[in-house]
């Protein structure tokens, strides 16, 4: 039964959700469509059937089984494997940068933001100031905000406290985001949370791996499969925002932001990639007001 | 590599917490706390999202241009040759990360051995 469909505190927000869809399932797909705008990326919800059990199978009754569920849920994701390549490229930077590995395993555990760990990395790595990493790391980090407001009702019952869910939110991170929706759907209300639990415990298990594997690879291997693997980062991560990229916007700021940072490296202000990043996501928003406007 | 070595100093772990986890958990508890008021319209948004993917791309320019360690042991026309050619095996293949990444990763690795 899903009782938590009207969790969202707000009614106002998805009151016409409401009474336009009769069925949850629908509901449910309508909201995560409209926040995919604002968060960066489109879901793709379910299409092939997920392997968990029935929403009222005796498996759920347990909260530790929903979160043994979750945990097994990370093999059921090519993201995974995304995911692992990412990290293990960012063990590896931040083994050439001079952080030691407690330190990378450390941004992993409480940053947990792959774009947030390599701005970190790269901005104090070629000098910027504590003051000039925090700011580009919190305008990547903005991004979360939406998701976290769209990922949450998801889990609420009426009876769920704030702070059952601060975990949940720690753990919210695009590959989650995008796994929530599409595993939810198939998981009792009341032991999502549990679930979400499970599978960000075992994402985050994987990324802290991947990060040590990539540090000793990176210490330990010749020059050209010490590239090789440093290499894996600036591929996966523009292949997995050009994915993402469904709007204009999206595609000209991705473009813009890598021809404009040459431009801004060569001013040497120490705040390139603010310099350059400001510029093309700008300029990228008005195409998109344009575009708007036009249309 | 010793235990001390992998610790590291506390000052950059310090660093770490002002610069990156604070940063970035502000935007996760705002979320949580003030959740359902957020307004779905909002143009700032839309520029926010822009900037923060330009910001990412920068990095990634940065990665390329400005390699640090072992990559820069990799030729500057090898290394953009690598990213174009993931690029184009991308979007051959419908936007496929996987065939992109191996594509350039093969295409650093031939182009070294052939350089010698």
């Amino acid at each position: 039964m899903d009782s938590g469909l009207a969790a969202p505190r707000r009614s106002g927000m998805t009151g016409w959700f409401a009474r336009a869809h009769a069925s949850p399932a629908s509901r449910f797909l309508d909201v995560s469509i409209r926040f995919a705008r604002y968060a960066g990326t489109i879901p793709h919800p379910a299409k092939t059937p997920v392997a968990l059990p029935p929403l009222d199978s005796p498996q759920w009754q347990s909260p530790w089984r929903a979160f043994a569920w979750g945990l097994r849920s990370i093999t059921q994701t090519i993201l995974t494997i995304v995911l692992f390549v990412t990290y293990l490229g960012i063990g590896a930077l931040a083994h050439d940068t001079h952080f030691s590995l407690a330190w990378a395993l450390a941004s992993t555990l409480f940053v947990w933001a792959g774009p947030a760990q390599i701005i970190l990395i790269t901005t104090l790595g070629s000098g910027a100031t504590i003051i000039q990493s925090a700011i580009a790391v919190t305008v990547s980090a903005i991004r979360l905000f939406p998701m976290v407001v769209s990922v949450l009702p998801l889990m609420r019952t009426p009876q769920t406290k704030r702070r059952e869910l601060i975990f949940a939110a720690h753990l919210t991170a695009v590959t989650l985001w995008v796994e929530c929706h599409r595993f939810l759907p198939q998981v009792p209300r009341e032991r999502r949370i549990a679930f979400v639990h499970g599978l960000g415990f075992g994402l985050v298990s994987v990324c802290l791996c991947a990060n040590t594997v990539g540090y000793f690879l990176a210490a330990n291997l010749t020059q050209t499969l010490g590239g090789a693997i440093l290499l894996l980062t600036p591929l996966s991560f523009l292949f997995s925002t050009a994915r993402n990229s469904r709007e204009v916007a999206d595609v000209v700021a991705l473009a813009l932001g890598i021809v404009l940072y040459p431009l801004a490296a060569m001013m040497n202000s120490g705040l390139d990639i603010l310099v350059s990043g400001v510029a093309a996501g700008t300029i990228a928003y008005g195409v998109h007001w344009w575009r708007e406007v036009r249309a | 590599m010793s235990v001390a070595q992998l610790i590291g100093d506390w000052h950059a772990l310090a660093v770490l917490f002002v610069a990156g986890v604070i940063p970035n958990q502000i935007w996760r508890m705002l979320g949580l706390w003030f959740g359902g008021g957020i307004d779905e319209g909002s143009e700032l948004l839309v520029w926010v999202r822009a900037v923060a993917t330009a910001i990412l791309a920068g990095v990634i320019a940065q990665i390329v241009v400005e390699p640090p360690g072992a990559l820069a042991s990799v030729p500057d026309g090898l290394r953009y040759g690598a990213v174009g050619a993931g690029l184009v095996v991308f979007l051959l293949t419908r936007r496929s990360i996987f065939a992109g990444v191996v594509t350039g990763e093969v295409f650093m690795l031939v182009g070294k051995w052939w350089l010698g």
